[in-house]
């Protein structure tokens, strides 16, 4: 085959492994910004992390995943992405190690003031990973400001432009709603009464910021170019539009997984959106469109790609085969009496 | 602080930090999976209270071994961008390879394990960390794979201005690579045994579940002594490959500054770079040129035969593989030691207390070795191929200065948490036998 049908191969491919993490990843960081919110006592707390304990890590390995294949497929587009945006990606690591710790440490001292500690730690890990996610695509939808060397001529603070702002916005309040309905699905009791209340008021700001920045798009960003260039495309805002309508149609009829899922529509339809409105760019400049980096002239070679293809046709079915046994086996409702011999955390 | 100089840092407090948590991680997940084994097998209530007590040890420990290595992957973007641009054809696969085969089977089934005592049947939940040891192997594998890309790179074309992929086999099979795998992962187990034997000692010397920790303390033995053995044998076989391979690597190790046929090896120097001499030293004639070619007349190069700009620092590699080695062979004799009384170490408290003494000590032996892996490759990121310091990225000194800053402060903090809590936990013992 072509190299060409490698290299859209792997487009397609970079773009799943974004939106698999964030439908994924979404809703345990969501149940982090929540936290400190919706939980009122010791037990609503431990009842949040058991909901998200068995699957955080594995989630996680989905974003570890999106950037080993960015630098296996695209070599040049990680190079430049990842240090031009260093500082951003550093303040992002350090709240993914924070959060991380947080997790695996909090349970293991029985002390008020020790667990306080780690679930503030927790909520900070997981609120700027969202907004960092949300800043840097939006950015990138936008265009950076790459010279022709792929050297960074902005700085830190221009990447905090009221769009890429925006779009931390969304991602934060998109996995708020999605960790909502996801604990709501998990928990029983008066925590869920409040949690199914919290996630339709979320989920007000929520459509408005997700119309706003799609209309925003449209003046800011060539993302909606491809669109008029092959309609079919429509699929994935309209996924992500019935998604977010049905969000609350679920919730207020208590149909809890079903409300999840929706979510989890959104989020894959948004990101997909967005990675269509992206190609062939994967990180492209604001100065002048040649010295946009697109999976053209980025990518690796031939043989690479390839192997690379191969390995993923065997080994991705298999870890979706048992990611989807894990959810099965451990998405048992919490209640009382399944915390007081809680295993894990 | 220049930016080179500042990433170099930074990439080794990243990489120093992570490695300690990696070995222990290798090692006790297996001998946790063999606990629960003999658990399942013998329905011995006690080995299933060892799988859960050396279980969450290793779960501890494991939290940092992961949150410490997403820095590594983002590292070689951040802060060597030309690098990854040069070579990222070869060296981004495989690390996507080691994240798609090793991650996710390694982060869903310790979450599978740690969180199905109750909800899966023995077998079942035995399966899950014996998958999680596999996969933190498999994962040690393809990195390994990678840095012995680095160390001695094959199956390559330089085309459009970087490194192409040109035979993946070659890459994979790359004997370097493997001989690096066969003698960093038996040092992690050795680790791990030492581990197990410290805590079970400092439990049997105060008489504290005696019955328990003799149990542990068996199979630890066993298995210290095998691997220490095998890592000893490998180790010369791993030695005998940098000779062929990174000739300016050996002669660092060695501190010999001269060609020389015949060479002799060097127990005690004190090497000074300046003046390309070493001021003082204890020679074996001829031994250097046995033990690296197996002939005692063979040529062994000098450091002199390669201008200074390609040399490794020298003081820093001679006296990291002085160390291992010199530890290397006390963890023979000692494992050897505990072997002999495995059936009933209470007999030797001469020899509990030295397990105990011995416990952090191959904490230094394998960060030693990877000092002499990765420090004396220098000058070079890809041995021969290119240099660290083209690999570097152009960023500002302040960026990397920082970021150099809130490592060590931050990494220093999470490390005192994590040793405590392994401590506290090891002290406090396994599980009160259920009534």
């Amino acid at each position: 085959m072509e190299h060409n049908v490698f290299q859209i191969i792997w487009f397609v491919l970079w773009g799943v492994l974004w939106a698999v993490y964030f439908v994924l990843d979404g809703f345990d960081l969501g149940a982090g910004i929540l936290l400190p919110c919706v939980a009122k006592n010791e037990t609503e707390r431990r009842a949040i992390y058991q909901a998200v304990g068995p699957f955080w890590d594995g989630n996680e390995v989905w974003l570890i995943t999106a950037g080993g294949a960015t630098f296996a497929a695209f070599p040049k587009t990680y190079a430049v992405m990842f240090s031009g945006l260093y500082t951003a990606l550093y303040l992002l690591l350090f709240a993914l190690i924070i959060r991380g710790v947080a997790i695996e440490f909090r349970g293991k001292v029985e002390s008020p003031g020790w667990r306080r500690f780690w679930d503030f730690l927790f909520w900070i890990g997981s609120l700027i990973p969202a907004l960092i996610l949300g800043v840097a695509f939006a950015n990138i939808f936008k265009g950076l400001p790459i010279d022709e060397k792929g050297l960074f001529r902005g700085s830190f603070l221009s990447l905090l432009n009221p769009y890429a702002l925006l779009g931390g916005v969304l991602f934060i309040l998109a996995f708020s709603v999605h960790g909502a309905t996801w604990l709501a699905y998990r928990i029983n009791g008066e925590l869920r009464e409040r949690l199914a209340r919290d996630a339709k008021i979320l989920w007000i700001f929520e459509a408005v910021v997700v119309v706003a920045f799609l209309l925003f798009s449209l003046k800011l960003t060539p993302l909606w170019n491809n669109y008029l260039k092959a309609p079919i495309l429509f699929v994935f805002p309209l996924l992500a539009v019935v998604g977010l309508l049905l969000i609350p149609y679920f919730l207020n009829r208590e149909r809890w997984l079903a409300a999840f899922l929706s979510s989890g529509a959104l989020i894959l339809g948004f990101t997909a959106w967005g990675v269509a409105g992206l190609f062939p760019n994967l990180f492209p400049s604001s100065l002048n469109p040649e010295w946009s980096l697109t999976i053209f002239n980025s990518s690796s070679s031939p043989l690479t790609l390839k192997i690379m293809t191969v390995v993923a046709v065997i080994f991705v079915p298999i870890v979706l085969a048992y990611t989807f046994w894990t959810y099965r086996t451990f998405s048992y409702r919490i209640t009382k009496e399944e915390l007081s011999y809680a295993e894990g955390y | 602080m220049d930016v080179l100089w500042a990433s170099r840092l930074q990439f080794a407090v990243a990489a120093f930090f992570h490695f300690l948590f990696v070995p222990l991680t290798l090692g006790l997940s297996l001998l946790t999976a063999i606990y629960e084994t003999i658990y399942v097998k013998t329905g011995d209530e006690d080995y299933k209270r060892a799988a859960r007590f050396w279980g969450r040890l290793f779960l501890i420990n494991f939290a940092l071994g992961v949150v410490t290595g997403i820095t590594l992957e983002f590292q070689f973007g951040t802060n060597w961008r030309y690098y990854s641009e040069y070579v990222g054809d070869i060296f981004g696969s495989l690390l996507a390879i080691e994240a798609t085969l090793a991650f996710f089977l390694e982060s869903t089934f310790i979450a599978v394990w740690a969180f199905g005592w109750n909800r899966l049947s023995p077998k079942v939940h035995c399966l899950a960390i014996w998958l999680t040891a596999l996969a933190s192997n498999i994962s040690a594998l393809w990195i390994l794979i990678a840095n012995g890309w680095m160390q001695h790179p094959v199956g390559y074309v330089i085309r459009n201005g970087r490194a192409e992929l040109q035979d993946f086999a070659a890459v994979v099979f790359n004997k370097f690579a493997w001989l690096e795998f066969l003698h960093t992962v038996p040092a992690a187990y050795v680790l791990s045994g030492f581990f197990v034997l410290g805590v079970s000692a400092w439990h049997l010397l105060r008489k504290n579940e005696v019955e328990f920790f003799r149990k542990s303390f068996r199979v630890a033995a066993v298995w210290t002594a095998v691997f220490s053995l095998f890592l000893f044998v490998e180790g010369h076989l791993h030695g005998t490959e940098v000779a062929h391979t990174q000739p300016t690597k050996l002669a660092a190790m060695e501190a010999l500054w001269e060609t020389e046929k015949g060479a002799p090896w060097t127990l005690f120097a004190i090497p000074d770079e300046k003046n390309e001499r070493n001021l003082f030293e204890i020679k074996i004639p001829k031994l250097l040129s046995l033990l690296a070619f197996h002939s005692t007349e063979a040529e062994v190069k000098g450091l002199k035969a390669f201008p200074p700009e390609e040399r490794p620092p020298v003081n820093l590699t001679f006296w990291s593989f002085r160390i291992m080695v010199g530890l290397g062979l006390w963890f023979v004799l000692l494992s050897l030691w505990a072997f002999k009384n495995r059936e009933n170490p209470l007999q030797s408290p001469r020899m509990l207390k030295a397990l105990i003494f011995t416990l952090p000590l191959p904490y230094i032996a394998i960060e030693a070795g990877w000092m002499v892996a990765e420090v004396g490759r220098q000058p070079w990121i890809v041995y021969g191929l290119m240099k660290t310091a083209e690999a570097v990225s152009p960023l500002s000194p302040v960026q990397v200065t920082v970021t150099l800053l809130a490592f060590v402060v931050f990494y220093a903090v999470l490390g005192v948490i994590d040793f405590w809590l392994l401590a506290h936990y090891a002290r406090k013992g396994p599980e009160p036998v259920k009534a």
